[in-house]
Protein backbone atom coordinates (compact mmCIF):
# COMPACT_ATOMS: atom_id res chain seq x y z
CA UNK A 1 0.00 0.00 0.00
CA UNK A 2 3.10 2.10 1.12
CA UNK A 3 4.14 2.57 -2.91
CA UNK A 4 6.19 4.96 -4.14
CA UNK A 5 3.88 7.48 -4.02
CA UNK A 6 3.98 7.41 -0.02
CA UNK A 7 8.03 8.06 -0.27
CA UNK A 8 7.44 11.32 -2.85
CA UNK A 9 7.51 13.86 -0.26
CA UNK A 10 10.06 12.84 2.25
CA UNK A 11 12.41 12.22 -0.19
CA UNK A 12 11.96 15.59 -2.20
CA UNK A 13 12.07 17.54 1.53
CA UNK A 14 15.57 15.22 1.68
CA UNK A 15 17.08 16.46 -1.10
CA UNK A 16 15.65 20.09 -1.02
CA UNK A 17 17.13 20.53 2.98
CA UNK A 18 20.66 18.99 2.39
CA UNK A 19 20.51 15.76 2.96
CA UNK A 20 20.74 15.68 7.09
CA UNK A 21 18.84 13.66 9.52
CA UNK A 22 15.71 14.97 11.23
CA UNK A 23 15.60 13.83 14.70
CA UNK A 24 13.26 16.55 15.67
CA UNK A 25 10.56 15.46 13.31
CA UNK A 26 8.24 13.57 14.89
CA UNK A 27 7.26 16.21 17.67
CA UNK A 28 5.99 18.64 14.91
CA UNK A 29 2.75 18.85 14.44
CA UNK A 30 0.76 21.54 11.68
CA UNK A 31 -0.32 23.33 15.45
CA UNK A 32 3.04 22.82 17.26
CA UNK A 33 3.90 26.72 18.13
CA UNK A 34 7.60 28.26 17.01
CA UNK A 35 9.41 31.28 17.54
CA UNK A 36 12.87 32.93 16.20
CA UNK A 37 15.28 32.16 18.99
CA UNK A 38 16.55 35.97 18.88
CA UNK A 39 20.43 35.79 20.58
CA UNK A 40 21.52 37.42 17.43
CA UNK A 41 23.55 34.46 15.84
CA UNK A 42 22.82 34.21 11.83
CA UNK A 43 22.17 31.65 9.78
CA UNK A 44 25.18 30.25 8.17
CA UNK A 45 26.11 31.61 4.69
CA UNK A 46 25.12 28.38 2.98
CA UNK A 47 21.55 28.27 4.41
CA UNK A 48 18.59 28.48 1.73
CA UNK A 49 15.52 31.32 0.98
CA UNK A 50 13.42 29.16 2.87
CA UNK A 51 15.23 29.28 5.92
CA UNK A 52 15.86 32.74 6.06
CA UNK A 53 12.58 33.46 5.08
CA UNK A 54 11.17 31.20 7.87
CA UNK A 55 13.37 32.87 10.40
CA UNK A 56 11.71 36.38 9.69
CA UNK A 57 8.56 35.37 9.39
CA UNK A 58 8.48 33.70 12.96
CA UNK A 59 9.99 36.35 14.38
CA UNK A 60 6.94 35.99 16.86
CA UNK A 61 5.31 32.68 18.15
CA UNK A 62 3.17 31.19 15.00
CA UNK A 63 2.09 27.77 14.35
CA UNK A 64 3.80 25.35 11.37
CA UNK A 65 0.87 25.02 9.93
CA UNK A 66 0.90 28.87 9.56
CA UNK A 67 4.76 29.22 8.41
CA UNK A 68 3.99 26.71 5.51
CA UNK A 69 1.15 29.13 4.53
CA UNK A 70 3.02 32.33 4.29
CA UNK A 71 5.90 30.58 2.75
CA UNK A 72 3.57 29.19 0.39
CA UNK A 73 5.07 25.59 1.64
CA UNK A 74 3.70 22.05 2.08
CA UNK A 75 3.39 21.56 5.84
CA UNK A 76 5.14 18.24 4.83
CA UNK A 77 7.99 19.97 3.55
CA UNK A 78 8.22 23.07 6.13
CA UNK A 79 8.18 20.25 9.28
CA UNK A 80 11.54 18.81 7.78
CA UNK A 81 13.31 22.98 7.17
CA UNK A 82 11.88 23.72 10.82
CA UNK A 83 13.53 20.66 12.56
CA UNK A 84 16.19 21.19 11.39
CA UNK A 85 16.13 25.26 12.26
CA UNK A 86 15.19 23.78 15.38
CA UNK A 87 18.26 21.29 15.80
CA UNK A 88 20.74 23.92 14.90
CA UNK A 89 19.31 25.93 17.45
CA UNK A 90 17.65 28.75 15.32
CA UNK A 91 14.25 28.22 15.99
CA UNK A 92 12.37 27.02 19.53
CA UNK A 93 9.24 25.09 20.13
CA UNK A 94 7.22 27.26 21.65
CA UNK A 95 4.31 24.97 22.89
CA UNK A 96 4.36 22.49 25.09
CA UNK A 97 3.06 19.27 23.46
CA UNK A 98 -0.48 18.28 24.82
CA UNK A 99 -0.62 15.06 23.28
CA UNK A 100 1.77 13.12 25.05
CA UNK A 101 -0.92 10.46 26.24
CA UNK A 102 0.31 7.22 24.29
CA UNK A 103 -2.03 5.11 22.21
CA UNK A 104 -5.06 7.71 22.55
CA UNK A 105 -6.05 10.87 20.92
CA UNK A 106 -7.16 12.94 24.48
CA UNK A 107 -6.30 15.67 25.88
CA UNK A 108 -5.80 17.03 29.88
CA UNK A 109 -9.21 17.79 31.51
CA UNK A 110 -7.38 20.75 32.84
CA UNK A 111 -6.67 22.00 29.22
CA UNK A 112 -10.10 21.34 27.54
CA UNK A 113 -11.57 23.39 30.76
CA UNK A 114 -9.17 26.13 29.86
CA UNK A 115 -10.31 26.18 26.12
CA UNK A 116 -13.65 25.74 27.38
CA UNK A 117 -13.35 29.05 29.66
CA UNK A 118 -11.63 30.90 27.05
CA UNK A 119 -14.40 29.72 24.46
CA UNK A 120 -17.72 31.10 26.63
CA UNK A 121 -15.37 33.88 27.06
CA UNK A 122 -15.09 35.37 23.34
CA UNK B 1 15.02 39.69 -2.05
CA UNK B 2 12.32 42.63 -2.18
CA UNK B 3 9.52 40.69 -4.42
CA UNK B 4 9.66 37.47 -2.81
CA UNK B 5 9.55 39.38 0.89
CA UNK B 6 6.57 41.26 -0.45
CA UNK B 7 4.89 38.57 -1.63
CA UNK B 8 4.53 37.48 1.83
CA UNK B 9 1.73 38.49 3.65
CA UNK B 10 2.56 39.94 6.78
CA UNK B 11 2.26 37.37 9.39
CA UNK B 12 0.31 37.96 12.03
CA UNK B 13 1.82 36.52 14.98
CA UNK B 14 0.28 35.61 18.56
CA UNK B 15 0.01 37.05 21.86
CA UNK B 16 3.89 36.23 23.84
CA UNK B 17 1.63 34.68 26.54
CA UNK B 18 0.78 32.05 24.49
CA UNK B 19 2.42 29.13 24.98
CA UNK B 20 -0.24 26.18 24.51
CA UNK B 21 -1.74 25.11 20.73
CA UNK B 22 -5.09 22.79 20.28
CA UNK B 23 -6.95 21.91 17.12
CA UNK B 24 -9.73 20.86 16.16
CA UNK B 25 -10.99 19.54 13.07
CA UNK B 26 -14.08 21.30 10.66
CA UNK B 27 -15.22 18.18 8.59
CA UNK B 28 -17.89 17.80 6.09
CA UNK B 29 -18.87 17.28 2.37
CA UNK B 30 -17.93 20.08 -0.30
CA UNK B 31 -19.62 23.38 -0.19
CA UNK B 32 -21.23 22.62 3.56
CA UNK B 33 -19.51 25.57 5.09
CA UNK B 34 -16.68 24.46 6.66
CA UNK B 35 -14.71 27.31 5.48
CA UNK B 36 -17.61 29.74 6.21
CA UNK B 37 -17.47 28.72 10.08
CA UNK B 38 -13.64 28.89 10.50
CA UNK B 39 -13.89 32.28 8.64
CA UNK B 40 -16.44 33.39 11.11
CA UNK B 41 -14.58 32.20 14.12
CA UNK B 42 -10.94 33.37 13.25
CA UNK B 43 -8.90 36.27 14.67
CA UNK B 44 -7.10 35.95 11.63
CA UNK B 45 -7.99 36.13 7.85
CA UNK B 46 -7.87 32.71 6.42
CA UNK B 47 -4.76 30.44 5.62
CA UNK B 48 -4.38 27.89 3.46
CA UNK B 49 -2.18 25.48 2.59
CA UNK B 50 -1.07 23.15 -0.13
CA UNK B 51 -0.87 19.28 0.27
CA UNK B 52 0.30 16.86 -2.43
CA UNK B 53 -0.80 13.53 -2.51
CA UNK B 54 -0.58 10.43 -4.79
CA UNK B 55 -3.65 8.97 -6.69
CA UNK B 56 -2.90 5.66 -4.94
CA UNK B 57 -4.59 7.87 -2.01
CA UNK B 58 -7.30 8.98 -4.08
CA UNK B 59 -8.31 5.80 -5.24
CA UNK B 60 -6.89 4.21 -8.21
CA UNK B 61 -5.26 0.59 -8.31
CA UNK B 62 -1.87 1.47 -6.96
CA UNK B 63 -0.53 -1.98 -8.43
CA UNK B 64 -1.88 -0.42 -11.91
CA UNK B 65 1.54 1.87 -12.35
CA UNK B 66 -0.59 4.81 -13.19
CA UNK B 67 0.71 7.28 -10.28
CA UNK B 68 0.10 11.22 -10.37
CA UNK B 69 0.60 13.30 -7.78
CA UNK B 70 -3.06 15.70 -6.89
CA UNK B 71 -3.28 18.40 -4.25
CA UNK B 72 -5.77 19.42 -1.65
CA UNK B 73 -6.03 22.83 -0.34
CA UNK B 74 -6.16 22.84 3.42
CA UNK B 75 -7.84 25.95 4.90
CA UNK B 76 -7.30 26.82 8.58
CA UNK B 77 -7.51 29.75 10.68
CA UNK B 78 -7.09 30.75 14.82
CA UNK B 79 -8.32 31.96 17.66
CA UNK B 80 -6.47 32.70 20.98
CA UNK B 81 -8.98 31.60 23.94
CA UNK B 82 -7.63 32.77 27.23
CA UNK B 83 -4.49 34.06 27.54
CA UNK B 84 -2.27 31.31 27.12
CA UNK B 85 -3.75 28.80 24.38
CA UNK B 86 -4.29 28.86 20.12
CA UNK B 87 -7.20 27.41 19.08
CA UNK B 88 -6.70 26.21 15.32
CA UNK B 89 -9.32 25.11 13.09
CA UNK B 90 -8.47 23.08 10.08
CA UNK B 91 -11.32 22.78 7.42
CA UNK B 92 -11.03 19.76 5.12
CA UNK B 93 -12.89 17.46 3.21
CA UNK B 94 -13.42 14.27 4.88
CA UNK B 95 -14.71 11.77 2.49
CA UNK B 96 -12.31 8.56 1.82
CA UNK B 97 -10.31 9.40 -0.82
CA UNK B 98 -8.93 12.46 1.02
CA UNK B 99 -8.05 10.33 4.31
CA UNK B 100 -4.54 9.79 3.80
CA UNK B 101 -4.15 13.62 3.67
CA UNK B 102 -6.41 14.28 6.98
CA UNK B 103 -5.61 11.37 9.09
CA UNK B 104 -2.32 13.10 10.48
CA UNK B 105 -4.52 16.46 11.36
CA UNK B 106 -6.99 14.10 13.21
CA UNK B 107 -3.81 13.32 16.09
CA UNK B 108 -3.87 15.46 18.78
CA UNK B 109 -7.22 16.71 17.72
CA UNK B 110 -9.52 18.10 20.85
CA UNK B 111 -12.29 17.02 18.26
CA UNK B 112 -14.30 17.56 14.95
CA UNK B 113 -16.81 19.55 13.87
CA UNK B 114 -18.76 17.31 11.37
CA UNK B 115 -20.66 19.36 9.33
CA UNK B 116 -24.26 18.39 7.08
CA UNK B 117 -26.31 19.78 5.20
CA UNK B 118 -29.91 18.76 5.37
CA UNK B 119 -30.77 18.97 1.97
CA UNK B 120 -28.66 16.09 1.26
CA UNK B 121 -28.04 14.03 4.61
CA UNK B 122 -26.38 11.11 2.58
CA UNK B 123 -23.28 12.95 1.81
CA UNK B 124 -22.47 13.08 5.06
CA UNK B 125 -22.73 9.00 5.62
CA UNK B 126 -19.10 8.71 4.01
CA UNK B 127 -17.59 11.87 6.68
CA UNK B 128 -19.23 10.04 9.61
CA UNK B 129 -17.81 6.66 8.56
CA UNK B 130 -14.54 7.87 7.84
CA UNK B 131 -14.18 9.35 11.26
CA UNK B 132 -15.74 6.56 13.20
CA UNK B 133 -13.33 3.96 11.16
CA UNK B 134 -10.20 6.25 11.26
CA UNK B 135 -10.21 7.98 15.07
CA UNK B 136 -11.93 8.04 18.89
CA UNK B 137 -12.42 11.46 17.65
CA UNK B 138 -15.19 13.10 19.95
CA UNK B 139 -17.84 15.26 17.41
CA UNK B 140 -20.22 17.64 17.23
CA UNK B 141 -22.62 17.46 14.04
CA UNK B 142 -22.90 20.77 12.82
CA UNK B 143 -26.43 21.21 10.66
CA UNK B 144 -25.97 24.38 8.74
CA UNK B 145 -29.22 25.67 7.69
CA UNK B 146 -28.90 27.00 3.85
CA UNK B 147 -32.21 29.40 2.97
CA UNK B 148 -33.65 26.38 1.41
CA UNK B 149 -33.01 24.06 3.70
CA UNK B 150 -35.86 21.66 4.73
CA UNK B 151 -36.22 21.85 8.98
CA UNK B 152 -35.33 18.88 10.25
CA UNK B 153 -35.96 18.30 14.07
CA UNK B 154 -32.19 17.51 15.70
CA UNK B 155 -33.97 13.91 16.73
CA UNK B 156 -35.30 13.42 13.10
CA UNK B 157 -31.26 14.45 12.12
CA UNK B 158 -29.99 11.97 14.87
CA UNK B 159 -32.07 8.91 13.41
CA UNK B 160 -31.07 9.58 9.86
CA UNK B 161 -27.46 9.77 10.48
CA UNK B 162 -27.65 7.01 13.32
CA UNK B 163 -25.67 8.99 15.94
CA UNK B 164 -25.43 7.89 19.49
CA UNK B 165 -27.68 9.39 21.99
CA UNK B 166 -24.85 11.92 23.43
CA UNK B 167 -23.23 13.49 20.03
CA UNK B 168 -24.11 16.76 20.22
CA UNK B 169 -26.10 18.10 17.38
CA UNK B 170 -26.46 22.18 17.05
CA UNK B 171 -27.94 23.79 13.99
CA UNK B 172 -27.85 27.23 12.89
CA UNK B 173 -26.18 29.66 10.52
CA UNK B 174 -22.10 29.47 11.04
CA UNK B 175 -21.96 32.84 9.20
CA UNK B 176 -22.70 34.15 12.20
CA UNK B 177 -19.44 33.81 15.30
CA UNK B 178 -21.95 33.26 17.94
CA UNK B 179 -23.10 30.49 16.17
CA UNK B 180 -19.89 29.20 15.07
CA UNK B 181 -18.46 29.88 18.58
CA UNK B 182 -21.27 27.99 20.30
CA UNK B 183 -20.53 24.80 17.71
CA UNK B 184 -17.04 24.93 19.07
CA UNK B 185 -18.43 25.32 22.76
CA UNK B 186 -20.76 22.27 22.38
CA UNK B 187 -17.77 19.89 20.83
CA UNK B 188 -15.39 20.87 23.83
CA UNK B 189 -17.80 20.69 26.39
CA UNK B 190 -18.51 17.32 25.24
CA UNK B 191 -14.89 16.17 24.88
CA UNK B 192 -14.57 17.06 28.45
CA UNK B 193 -17.51 14.93 29.37
CA UNK B 194 -15.81 12.10 27.32
CA UNK B 195 -12.84 12.57 28.57
CA UNK B 196 -14.07 12.80 32.72
CA UNK B 197 -15.83 9.54 31.94
CA UNK B 198 -13.57 7.72 30.80
CA UNK B 199 -10.95 8.67 33.35
CA UNK B 200 -13.71 7.37 36.09
CA UNK B 201 -14.09 4.17 34.26
CA UNK B 202 -10.17 3.38 34.72
N1 LIG C 1 -27.37 30.78 3.89
C1 LIG C 1 -26.25 30.27 4.32
N2 LIG C 1 -25.25 30.13 3.44
C2 LIG C 1 -24.09 29.61 3.86
C3 LIG C 1 -23.92 29.17 5.20
N3 LIG C 1 -22.69 28.65 5.35
C4 LIG C 1 -22.11 28.75 4.14
N4 LIG C 1 -22.93 29.33 3.25
C5 LIG C 1 -22.61 29.56 1.83
O1 LIG C 1 -22.37 28.30 1.21
C6 LIG C 1 -21.31 28.36 0.29
C7 LIG C 1 -20.25 27.31 0.58
O2 LIG C 1 -19.66 27.57 1.85
P1 LIG C 1 -18.12 27.23 2.14
O3 LIG C 1 -17.87 27.72 3.53
O4 LIG C 1 -17.24 27.72 1.07
O5 LIG C 1 -18.16 25.66 2.12
P2 LIG C 1 -16.93 24.64 2.25
O6 LIG C 1 -17.43 23.48 3.03
O7 LIG C 1 -15.73 25.33 2.75
O8 LIG C 1 -16.73 24.23 0.73
P3 LIG C 1 -15.50 23.42 0.09
O9 LIG C 1 -14.26 23.90 0.75
O10 LIG C 1 -15.57 23.79 -1.36
O11 LIG C 1 -15.77 21.96 0.32
C8 LIG C 1 -20.78 29.78 0.37
O12 LIG C 1 -21.31 30.50 -0.70
C9 LIG C 1 -21.31 30.31 1.68
O13 LIG C 1 -21.51 31.71 1.65
C10 LIG C 1 -25.03 29.33 6.11
O14 LIG C 1 -24.98 28.99 7.28
N5 LIG C 1 -26.15 29.88 5.60
MG1 LIG D 1 -13.78 25.43 1.93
Amino acid sequence: MHSDGYRDHPVRSYVLTGGRAHPTRNTLRPETLLRAVDDGRELPGTAGRHERTLLQTCRGTLALAELAAYLHLPVSLVAVIVSDLVDGGYLAVRSTPVHDLPGTDLLGTDLLEEVLDGLRGL
Amino acid sequence: MGSAASETRAAQHLAPTVDRSVKVLVVGAFGVGKTTLIRAVSEIPMLSTEESITTASVGVDPHRGQKATTTVAMDFGRVTVGSATALYLFGTPGQRRFWDLWSGLADGAVGALVMVDTRDLAQSFEVLDQIEEHTRLPITVVVNEFPDSPRHGIEEVRAALDLPDDTPIVAGDVRRRSQAVEALTTLVAHALRRRRGESVAT
